[in-house]
């Protein structure tokens, strides 16, 4: 009822198509994040939530920390007459025992936690990601005024439905789970963050309008005044998907990187300077354009299944379009992803010079190698994606020569990028190699060769994008560009390609630090590569003709098995990182704060928690072709009944 | 003959691979033959492999060039003993690969071994606790007197260090053939040049016995140099191997003074 009524108003302001109304619509939407959003840094609201279940298990009583707590004169909530708010009490970090963490038969807390999280971290990603290129196609669509792209973008939608519901229910999940097994965890947690958290639950109901208004409304506000309210929704959607994002962030980075603290760990009480911690914006720009990545990457292997199960030829077409799009979603995340990756690893070892030594050198360096062939199957599946579209272009066959060479420079990039530093050994080849460090390999284990090699995969990726852009277009007059800008661009190719190769083998005799900098040069290099090559492709194709029609939907079955393997590479790449990430706390709830001394605290060994990761990956495909399967049971009702 | 460019090109590749790596690794070390380590080779061989075969089917030209071949020899009445003869050459190939994995062999254990393992936060020697996050060389901020320090460093030492870690610093002291693994070579940028000073204190300080357990088992013959030299010694021998093998300790932005 509350939704006819809603949808009732909609309409009858949309029918009488004003300023004012459409306004009001823009202010209602900005009305409901933005308050929330610039609250932020001003949090002087008073908590009885949380004074009350502070007192409820006597807060000043389980604290063990008595010295920290000692020192923290004002550990009462007082009241502030002149504001009529409540400060509230600083919280000394409590040493706990095994005890203190409840057992309940049949689970596994670390276990139980781990799979919940990550299956919710996997929905997340994705529902926060597709409104966000939805949104970008839908406005494509106004722009270029082809309504492909608008029932592009409403499919999509349909299909990220699913997993709100999915996302929003592990998210449920996960928070009773905290509380019923680490409810000691959860209460210091909520005595930091307790204000932020009412906002965060507040922002899901923001989240949950637009969200339904964008979905349900989208074919009644198609045109005119109602589509740009209907685009506001879809921004509004946005901004309290991201805003829910940054939150939540804000509590797995302060649990690695703590912020608002004394020496003694007591909270200060500024809840901005616990949120805005040293790895906050890190983990911000990595989880956000890893999200673009992966939702592009969901979307496109939704796309190739429909494309698998297709009829007709006009269905294929279809979804071999949809798939592109998706993919191309996909690697516009994925170009970037590893410049903020190094972003954050460089500032966890700002942070702390051991917890980065645990992450790249010690222990957790031998899922590094997983991850770098995962990312390189990624790119591998990518660009063999890029090449099977040439099939489509009937100009294609002028630029398939150029592929081998590509694949050969792409695979030895990529050898030189997963080669270790610390190698496996027997003691045979020990004796052999004269020591652990190898003279030649050892040289592709440090950050200098890394970084020229995945510069020269995304390079080289963009190349094979570039090939299959221009693969069916033949540019026709006399003018400059015509005639010489493909010479331009090889030597722009060539020079850029040189540049990055020699700054890398410069950096590798420079200091580290000196070394780490020396990869600013070669992203530029390779952004001005990228960047300038699409503009000259506009000129030289400035006056172009097709060398005939695109064939969408001509495809090659097994190129669709690629779009898989992207998917499933990104998922499992997530799922491992994600451990990485919170693993290398080791012992500890809050690092170097709050000690974890759960029977679990303990980091277990690397099959053990590829196995796990595993597990959660194949349990989340199977919930994926689910979410899959559930439009197109309302696609077969639909078509049964109304078409 | 499409199908066989592909296997070609894997077979130069692991040549390549197998005799070219150590040969060009055997000029820098003479006397060695440094191999590409078994498990290094396995993943290379899976993605040359990969990369051979999505380059050579994104066509379908391509696809039936390399694919065809082996659905006629499977399809084809005609070619039973062929087919008859790769079976068996398919089957005993897996045959020996699995004894391979599986016969008896007295190789020790491979060794999961880390070169750089995580220090500790704080590290015990000379009856006091360092911190290993704040500690600074308390040598390297006395400019006056800079090269006397690292001179003294020197001579600490050629009379502790030389024997194993050699003149040059690249690790090839007297004894060094006699070490498994054989000592650090400081030259390789691959070794102090990425770690911090506080760290190779600590690792000076506490040698072999005072590594974690993370990255065990570890073969080291570094003796516990706090029990034998001071304080003072070790931080200007550090500040000596550094001058003289002309890399720079690892600085890190700290959170402090970034803020």
């Amino acid at each position: 009822m509350k939704v006819r009524f809603m949808f009732s108003h909609l309409k009858k302001m949309l029918s009488q198509r004003s300023p004012s109304a459409y306004r009001f619509g823009v202010a209602l939407a900005s009305l409901l994040v933005i308050p929330a959003a610039l609250s932020f840094n001003s949090l002087e609201i008073s908590q009885p939530v949380l004074k009350a279940a502070a007192e409820a298990v006597s807060v000043q009583k389980v604290w063990a920390n008595e010295a920290a707590a000692a020192a923290a004169p004002a550990a009462e909530a007082k009241k502030d007459e002149k504001k009529g708010t409540e400060v509230w009490a600083p919280l000394a970090p409590p040493k706990l025992e095994a005890k203190d963490y409840p057992v309940v038969k049949g689970f596994n807390s670390r276990i139980t936690v781990w799979f919940i999280a990550q299956l919710h971290l996997f929905f997340g990603a994705f529902v926060l990601a597709v409104p966000i290129f939805v949104w970008l196609i839908e406005l494509t669509g106004v722009i270029t005024k082809d309504e492909r792209y608008d029932h592009m973008a409403h499919e999509f939608m349909k299909v990220a439905m699913t997993g709100f519901s999915l996302a929003a229910s592990f998210g449920g999940l996960l928070s009773i789970a905290l509380v019923v097994f680490y409810p000691q965890f959860m209460l210091y947690m909520t005595g930091i963050f307790g204000k932020v958290m009412i906002f965060y639950a507040l922002a899901f109901f923001a989240e949950s309008f637009f969200l339904y208004t964008y979905y349900y409304g989208w074919d009644k506000m198609s045109d005119g005044k109602a589509k740009t309210i209907h685009l506001s929704l879809g921004l509004g959607l946005n901004l309290a998907g991201v805003f829910l994002m940054m939150v939540s962030n804000s509590w797995a980075s302060f649990m690695m990187a703590p912020s608002g603290l004394d020496d003694a760990g007591v909270f200060k009480g500024d809840v901005w300077a616990a949120i805005n911690g040293h790895l906050w914006n890190p983990v911000n720009i990595h989880r956000f354009v890893a999200n673009i990545a992966y939702g592009g990457s969901l979307t496109a292997a939704y796309a190739g299944y429909k494309f698998l199960t297709a009829k007709t030829a006009q269905e294929k077409a279809h979804y071999d379009w949809m798939g592109y799009t998706s993919f191309f979603i996909a690697i516009i995340g994925l170009l970037p992803l590893p410049f903020a990756g190094y972003w954050l690893t460089k500032e966890i070892y700002d942070y702390s010079q051991q917890m980065g030594i645990t992450l790249m050198g010690g222990a957790f360096a031998w899922l590094f190698i997983l991850q770098a062939v995962l990312i390189g199957t990624i790119f591998l599946s990518a660009n063999y994606y890029l090449w099977c579209c040439l099939a489509r272009s009937p100009g294609a066959k002028r630029y398939t020569f150029m592929i081998k060479p590509i694949a050969i420079v792409i695979v030895t990039a990529f050898l030189a990028w997963f080669t270790p530093h610390t190698l496996v050994m027997t003691s045979k080849e020990v004796t052999q190699i004269g020591g652990a460090h190898h003279p030649l390999l050892g040289k592709f284990g440090v950050m200098a060769a890394k970084n020229t090699a995945v510069n020269f995969l995304i390079v080289l990726t963009f190349l094979s994008f570039q090939i299959y852009q221009r693969s069916n277009k033949r540019a026709v007059g006399d003018d400059f560009w015509a005639t010489n800008g493909t010479s331009v661009q090889i030597g722009l190719y060539v020079a850029g390609l040189a540049n990055i190769l020699s700054l890398g083998i410069y950096s590798y005799y420079l200091p580290a630090s000196v070394r780490i900098g020396l990869s600013v040069p070669q992203v530029t290099t390779t952004l001005i590569v990228i960047v300038t090559s699409f503009i000259l492709d506009g000129k030289i194709f400035k006056k172009s003709e097709e060398m005939g029609e695109t064939q969408w939907g001509n495809m090659p079955v097994r190129s669709q098995y690629a779009l898989f393997t992207l998917t499933i590479g990104f998922t499992w790449l997530m799922g491992l990182m994600g451990y990485v990430r919170s693993a290398i706390r080791q012992h500890w709830h809050v690092y170097t704060v709050f000690r974890d001394n759960s029977p679990d605290a303990f980091t277990p060994t690397l099959p053990y928690a590829a196995s796990v990761v595993t597990v959660i990956v194949c349990v989340f495909i199977a919930l994926v072709l689910f979410m899959f399967w559930m439009p197109m049971l309302a696609a077969k009702k639909g078509s049964s009944g109304e078409h | 003959m499409h199908f066989l460019k592909p296997i070609i090109g894997v077979l130069v590749a692991y040549l390549l691979i197998k005799i070219g790596v150590p040969f060009l690794g055997s000029l820098s070390h003479p006397g060695t033959w440094p191999v590409v380590p078994t498990a290094v080779m396995k993943m290379y061989l899976f993605f040359i492999i990969a990369g051979a075969f999505v380059a050579s089917t994104f066509s379908e030209e391509g696809y039936n060039g390399l694919i065809g071949p082996i659905v006629d020899l499977y399809g084809n009445p005609a070619k039973a003993k062929l087919r008859l003869g790769a079976v068996a050459a398919v089957s005993l190939l897996g045959t020996w690969v699995a004894y391979q994995y599986v016969k008896p062999s007295f190789d020790a254990p491979v060794e999961l071994r880390s070169v750089h393992p995580a220090p500790p936060s704080s590290a015990n020697m000379w009856g006091k606790s360092f911190e290993l996050q704040t500690l600074k060389n308390p040598f390297r901020e006395d400019k006056a007197n800079f090269a006397k320090n690292v001179e003294e460093g020197g001579i600490v030492y050629y009379k502790n260090c030389f024997y194993c870690h050699g003149d040059k610093q690249d690790g090839k002291g007297h004894f060094y053939s006699a070490f498994n693994p054989i000592p650090a070579n400081f030259v390789d940028v691959g070794t102090i040049a990425m770690l911090t000073e506080s760290f190779v204190f600590w690792r000076v300080g506490t040698g072999g016995p005072g590594l974690p357990s993370e990255g065990a088992p570890w073969a080291t013959a570094m003796p516990v140099w706090h029990t034998m030299l001071s304080e003072e010694e070790v931080w200007k021998a550090v500040m000596f191997i550094y001058e003289q093998s002309g890399v720079q300790p690892r600085v890190t932005a700290t959170v402090a003074e970034k803020k």
